[in-house]
């Protein structure tokens, strides 16, 4: 049945308030979900304030400030700073996005950052992305061809390519499938949309000779049809796609094979 | 469940090579009653509050007879679809089986006592 209380080790509690920075004038009160595996404690939202006058302007510069000049203990991934890895995808003022792309000043009020929504935190802003990624290898995210390999390459028009545009740029953060209320309830079988999106960017490949069998593996009640077109994942996506639409796509393949 | 690895887990128990049908059914039904529902709102609107006679008379009409039973048939067969889905959404378990089972009597014996009263006063 669907869970519609936190379970009681993981209901939030208030937590630490540290010192303001002092002689600053622009400050910046941050909220933090906090949360260690090893002290056996119930998480908590700890309040920083960050001195924006020598604070960068995005929320994970924000963050690496908190981390290097407040509390070295706080705990989140990052890699690239730009948007292109997907590390840093975290709830940020109720949106699941890149800290790395969001900026501060897009937020009114207080800054609150929490998690991924609805996935196991390893450790802070840290959420367990393991089923996700079996997932998505479970689509097969690579080219599949029966034809003897060409000499050369395989080649692809450019009309063909185009339709692979607002599909090749997802870098994976996990903020659509994490925003998704079906997979928030039925994440062991959906897919969800960052699988899906990807499923669908192998399928309309013109080099990819697996279209049947990719559409065969996702004909299922809850692989696939669990989407309901909520429309959470396009508004969240940080990259600016549609993970919808190209679930709408493989729905409509479907019927072509049936109807 | 121990030591399962994670692909094992995303792969589940693989596709059940269904769920195309439903989802057509569910656009067929769908289209059918943005029809239906209009026309037996019209037809069911003429004679609301009209004395007992009059009501009787007026089903006994083909026009809005079959209105209403399609509407009653097709309503019903969407209603026990979505409902499904929706039941799939939350419940978990034997529970899931369960409230299946009991939505789709709930659903076709609606619609058999809908269809019956239809054609017990038409004909």
């Amino acid at each position: 049945m669907v869970q519609l209380t936190l379970p009681k080790n993981s209901r939030m509690t208030v937590g630490k308030t540290w010192p303001k920075p002092e002689g600053a004038t622009n400050l910046r009160k941050v909220q933090i979900y906090r949360w260690n595996p090893d002290d056996g404690k119930n998480p908590s939202l700890d309040t920083y304030f960050v001195d924006m006058d020598t604070c960068g302007p995005m929320v994970l510069d924000a963050l690496i400030k908190i981390k290097n000049e407040i509390d070295p203990t706080l705990t989140f991934r990052r890699s690239c700073r730009e948007g292109i890895c997907g590390s840093c995808a975290m709830n940020i003022d109720g949106i699941n996005t890149l800290a790395c792309i969001y900026g501060m000043d897009e937020i009114k009020g207080d800054v609150k950052i929490y998690p991924l929504p609805h996935m196991p935190v390893v450790k802070d802003l840290i959420p367990d992305l393991t089923h996700f990624y079996a997932q998505h290898a479970s689509i097969m995210p690579w080219l599949e061809t029966k034809t003897n390999r060409p000499a050369k390459e395989w080649k692809q028009s450019i009309e063909d390519r185009k339709k692979l545009d607002g599909l090749y740029e997802c870098v994976m953060c996990a903020s659509c499938s994490t925003s998704c209320p079906s997979y928030w309830w039925n994440g062991d079988r959906y897919l969800g949309p960052a699988a899906l999106l990807h499923a669908y960017r192998w399928i309309i490949d013109s080099r990819d000779e697996a279209t049947g069998e990719r559409l065969d593996e996702l004909e299922d009640p809850f692989k696939l049809y669990r989407c309901h077109t909520i429309m959470n994942c396009a508004k969240t996506c940080p990259k600016g796609l549609n993970p919808a639409k190209a679930i709408a796509h493989i729905k409509k393949m479907m019927v072509e094979r049936v109807v | 469940m121990a030591f399962l690895t994670d692909r094992k887990r995303a792969e589940g128990l693989g596709s059940a090579k269904t769920g195309t049908d439903h989802h057509w059914h569910m656009m067929v039904t769908s289209v059918a009653l943005v029809g239906l529902i209009p026309l037996f709102i019209f037809t069911f609107g003429a004679v609301l509050g009209s004395p007992y006679e009059e009501v009787i008379a007026y089903y006994q009409r083909p026009f809005p007879a079959i209105i209403a039973a399609l509407t009653m048939l097709v309503g019903f067969i969407h209603f026990r679809k979505g409902v499904q889905t929706l039941i799939e959404d939350y419940v978990h378990g034997f529970a899931r089986k369960a409230l299946i089972i009991a939505m789709i009597c709930l659903s076709y014996s609606a619609a058999a006592i809908a269809i019956f009263a239809i054609v017990r006063i038409a004909l």
